[in-house]
């Protein structure tokens, strides 16, 4: 598998460092789909030009990415080409064998059922056979590098794609059961975008299910679990925050950086929900929506936690999926990200209902977006409202997506316990219907 | 949600669009064709009117008194221009200056892409010179512009006479608060061109031109002035600019009522309006102007000198003075009056014209159709796509027993390769990236050993290029990829139609007219070519119905709306220079429509010529 790999992986480099050279690449960086006021690079410029002047990077009102990145691309400005092409590999690469890893176990937890005969006669067709489970991790990688999203992001040298590098690493070493590498991926991504810090959940619970701890408040070594993984976490989160404050010496990157990103100030149009609506809003009721709209991201945590409790790692696709629309300033990076965990779920297909109408509409959301955003901001002839209308209906395709691949695992879990040919009462026929 | 989650329901409304998908999307087609023609009903169709409240109500007079010698200035503008045989740069220059203007000239100079035979220019050299009177009344941050083209032989000499007497008596005016720029151009769009980029630093053609001197505040409208007589019997105006773009529609509304107070026949599309809208030479006298309005605004080009402006926001529009044989004459003195006017009410702007539409056909000078009634007419032809996209995938994701609900899904038929679908969809892009790029890279190879001029040779290399499109494609696919699969052409159908889905729903937000022309030939080709079909004929209606023919009926009904129609021999000599022009437009003002043509229409259209072909 290693050689189909390379060849991936050259592949999708010779594409970025193409497009790079070509003239494409400057159109690329402006785009406000593909790089938000966090996240672009012209501002990271901005930033590094402020620091070299001994001026702290966050005076003004331009630069918000973490002090970390600063430091990082304060060495490696000259190859930043580069840096942002290794980060796309790492991540492929990290889903790779986090996939594949995780593919194994569901082969050997199915093995175990199958052997205790714990699934009903009927449900031989929903198996999942090796041969079918071979190139998922490979297409994984293909979702990821391949993805015309992730190669926008990749040229525009948005920031976005370290963080998903670190999101991916975490994924990564949770699967392989490391709970120390996992709680500092986990605790790096969060100190990048805070948003992970909703990923704490199932990793938790996938780590205790590795280890055998039973997830059960009653238990000790349940509670002894979770103050040991915390611990790490906001451990080597707060080493990380002092050692911004030591670097920059002083704290004015956290209301410029989470304040930022939790405040929602800067209202450039972007493929998100907030900025017309906060833009359109009466000075006055800002504070409330902003609180609604956060917790947006936030609160879908707990009944996805009490659904999906035995799968961790689908929960971790869904809260990433979350994440991605409806954080604050999203890009098509992040999207990109949740996207190319899809194959892993390729064995859902059959219960997927929408996935025709999903497609179309991301499809022609996505050729539309630089159709609007000429129309509004260069012949001046629409306006906002077209181009929102937009958006709208590009994150309504998108949740549509996350809801049908929720539906559809349950579904299949479902036909798991009692059996793929439902019968009604009286014998008959049944479907199951959502309602 | 209910639709959405019941399967029951779900299946219902699936089996219905399945069952009876060619007489929905036949109903469709026609559905959509008659909402077209029906926009031109006067009843169907909103009157005119102003929007914006600084140009509605206030009043204004006009006092421009001296057209005689405005026409004066105009006949010793047509001598000095006939002394230098040129642009009279030096006499302009003074007498802009004499008439208290501040006055700077711009040089520029461009090398076409290959000859342009229409206007017989290759290498043009030229200068553009304008006047800038500042603003008596405001700090200096607004402009308006009013630019007379200098053309060669002994057209719109009146229009630069009646731009100085303008300019003359202006500035002897306080009110004035926005500066008003009097632009004398030369070699017409290439000059206006040179200007506006100038003004704008910005550089999207590869020009050449020296940078302007003086600039004025940023520009809220433009008017260009064609005037070629002493008198006048009406006015016409012209709004299509490049790439289909109109300025807003109470720009037209300004001159109409203009017009109208003044008393001077107004025309557009050079129709006047007819109050019988309820008889059927009234009716097809509307249908005849909108569709001029929808030919000229699909070509994508600049149909006056005003059409540039719109690319930088800028809202603006030719007027045209025409001497025909009516009774009625207007002077030059009325002329200047109704220009005031116009100058004055855009002087009162507070802000740009936003407040009135920007997408509109107009059936005639009083009425207009708004974007929510003619999108409708694509709407509906674009959702035969969707049908079909939605048959096809019904087809393929559930063979013969049709289930949508995974339960009873029987094994699935083994999907195609990618590469069946890959290789057709490279290739045909391949061809269209040939199409873009081979004519003018070749041009001097195709004159050395063809008996051709540079720009025959542009020309006919594109049609070749074209035509060998048509053998390539299906044959390479079958070497690569062996005999195709039934699954294989459904899903590079699929692709395909959906790729035309948003190509032309692309096309029809920026330019509707272009996308309407495309999805009306296009569409039937998309809903009914499968590998089935009987070859030959089929083979026929697809090239009839391709883009290149398209263009050239549209070339002949074009001339026809014109009433001017053509013999073929004369009409195909027409369609030639046509796709010389569209090319020039490409290179010379950034016009899409052909790099849209070549690569992405051609080759989504050898698509589907590929699917025909496909075993």
């Amino acid at each position: 598998m290693a050689a189909p790999l390379t060849l991936l992986l050259i592949v999708a480099v010779t594409i970025r460092a193409a497009l790079n050279r070509s003239s494409l690449a400057e159109l690329i960086a402006e785009r406000v789909e593909v790089v938000s006021p966090i996240t672009a690079w012209k501002r990271v410029i901005e930033g590094l030009a402020l620091l070299d002047l001994g001026v702290s990077p966050y005076s003004g009102d331009v630069f918000h990415e973490t002090p970390l990145i600063i430091y990082l691309f304060h060495f490696l400005v000259d190859y930043a080409e580069i840096t942002f092409m290794l980060a796309d590999v790492i991540t492929a690469v990290a889903l790779y064998m986090a996939v594949k890893d995780y593919n194994k176990q569901v082969f050997r937890k199915q093995k175990f059922s199958l052997e205790a005969d714990r699934y009903p006669a009927d449900c031989r067709e929903l198996i999942r056979t090796p041969k079918e489970m071979y190139y998922i991790p490979l297409k994984v990688a293909m979702f990821y590098l391949l993805n015309p999203f992730t190669i926008l992001s990749c040229v525009a040298k948005s920031t976005c794609g370290l963080n998903n590098a670190v999101i991916a690493l975490f994924a990564l070493t949770t699967i392989k059961g490391n709970v120390l590498l996992s709680a500092i991926f986990l605790c790096l991504a969060t100190y990048q975008s805070i948003y992970p810090l909703t990923l704490c959940a199932p990793a938790m619970l996938y780590l205790m299910q590795h280890q055998y701890i039973p997830v059960n408040f009653r238990r000790a070594s349940f509670w002894w679990f979770v103050a040991q993984y915390l611990f790490m976490y906001l451990g080597s989160l707060f080493v990380i925050v002092c050692l911004s404050f030591f670097l920059l010496g002083s704290w004015d990157y956290l209301p410029s950086v989470y304040g930022f990103i939790l405040s929602v100030p800067d209202l450039t149009p972007n493929i998100g929900l907030f900025w017309y609506f906060f833009a359109e809003m009466f000075e006055h009721f800002r504070l409330f929506f902003l609180c609604v709209f956060q917790i947006n991201v936030f609160f879908y945590t707990i009944p996805l936690c009490i659904k999906l409790k035995d799968h961790p790692v689908f929960l971790i696709f869904m809260q990433l999926a979350v994440i991605s629309i409806f954080k604050s300033y999203p890009t098509v990076g992040d999207t990109a990200l949740y996207l190319a965990f899809l194959p892993a779920w390729s064995h859902l297909h059959r219960f997927l209902r929408n996935n025709f109408l999903v497609s179309c509409v991301l499809l022609a959301c996505s050729a539309l977006f630089p159709v609007l955003w000429h129309l509004w901001i260069y012949a001046g002839s629409a306006n906002s409202n077209f181009y929102y209308a937009i958006t709208l209906l590009f994150n309504v395709a998108q949740i549509l997506l996350v809801s049908d691949y929720f539906y559809a695992f349950l579904r299949r879990e479902h036909h798991l316990t009692n059996g793929l040919y439902l019968k009604k009462k009286d014998g008959s026929e049944a479907t199951l219907v959502l309602k | 949600m209910g639709l959405l989650s019941d399967p029951n329901r779900r299946r219902a409304l699936i089996s219905l669009l399945t069952r009876l998908n060619a007489p929905i999307c036949v109903l469709c087609y026609f559905a959509g064709v008659c909402w077209f023609m029906g926009l031109a009903f006067e009843p169907f169709t909103l009157r005119t009117y102003m929007s914006e409240n600084a140009m509605g109500s206030t009043m204004v007079e006009e006092r421009f008194p001296s057209g005689e010698r405005a026409l004066a200035t105009g006949r010793e503008f047509a001598a000095h221009k006939k002394k230098v045989g040129g642009m009279p740069v030096d006499w302009l220059v003074k007498t802009m200056q004499a008439r208290g203007l501040e006055v700077f000239t711009q040089s520029f100079s461009r090398t076409l892409p290959f000859p342009d035979e229409n206007k017989e220019r290759y290498i043009v050299k030229g200068t553009n010179v304008y006047g800038i009177l500042r603003a008596p009344r405001a700090p200096r941050t607004e402009a308006l512009v009013l630019s007379a083209p200098c053309s060669p032989g002994d057209n719109n000499n009146q229009a630069v006479g009646l731009l100085l007497g303008l300019a003359h008596y202006f500035r002897s005016q306080i009110f004035w608060a926005k500066d008003i720029i009097f632009l004398v151009n030369e070699h017409d769009l290439i000059g206006m061109q040179a200007w506006l980029e100038s003004y704008h630093h910005t550089n999207t053609t590869g020009m050449d031109w020296s940078p302007l001197q003086g600039r004025g505040g940023s520009i809220q409208a433009a008017l260009s002035l064609e005037l070629s007589s002493d008198v006048i019997t009406s006015f016409d105006i012209v709004l299509e600019g490049l790439n289909g773009q109109l300025p807003n529609l109470d720009l037209a509304n300004l001159f109409y009522a203009f017009c109208q107070k003044i008393g001077v026949l107004c025309t557009i599309q050079g129709k006047l309006q007819r109050n019988d809208w309820d008889s059927v030479s009234g009716y097809s006298h509307a249908v005849q102007t909108m569709m001029l309005m929808v030919m000229k605004q699909a070509s994508g080009r600049p149909w006056g000198d005003h059409g540039l402006f719109l690319r930088y926001h800028i809202e603006a529009a030719t007027v045209k003075g025409i001497n025909s044989f009516r009774q009625y004459k207007t002077d030059v003195t009325t002329v200047g009056r109704l220009l005031e006017g116009i100058f004055r009410k855009l002087n009162n702007l507070l802000e740009r014209l936003h407040q009135s539409y920007f997408f509109y056909l107009m059936p005639s000078l009083s009425h207009f159709v708004s974007i929510g009634y003619y999108m409708p007419a694509f709407g509906l032809l674009a959702v035969i796509l969707l049908l079909r996209a939605l048959d096809l995938w019904v087809q393929f994701a559930n063979p013969p027993a049709v289930t949508v609900d995974g339960v009873a899904d029987i094994e699935r038929q083994s999907s195609p390769g990618v590469l069946s679908v890959l290789t057709p969809l490279v290739i045909s892009h391949l061809t269209g990236a040939a199409l873009y790029f081979l004519p003018t890279r070749f041009q001097e190879t195709a004159v050395e050993h063809f008996p051709v001029s540079e720009t025959e040779a542009v020309v006919l290399t594109a049609i070749a290029v074209y035509t060998a499109g048509l053998a390539l494609p299906h044959n390479t696919h079958r070497l690569l990829s062996g005999e195709g699969t039934e699954q294989g052409w459904r899903v590079l159908k699929l692709v395909a139609v959906l790729y035309l889905a948003v190509l032309l729903g692309c096309t029809a937000l920026i330019n509707f007219s272009l996308g309407f022309i495309l999805a009306l030939t296009l569409v039937p080709v998309a809903a009914f070519v499968t590998p089935h079909v009987p070859k030959t004929l089929s083979a026929v209606i697809l090239v009839v119905l391709s883009p290149a023919c398209t263009l050239l009926f549209s070339v002949f009904f074009f001339q026809e709306l014109q009433e001017m129609p053509v013999s073929f021999q004369d009409g195909w000599l027409l369609y030639l220079s046509v796709i010389s022009q569209g090319m020039l437009d490409h290179y010379l003002y950034g016009s899409l429509v052909y790099p849209l043509i070549a690569l992405m229409v051609y080759p989504c259209w050898l698509l589907f010529w590929n699917i025909l072909f496909w075993k």
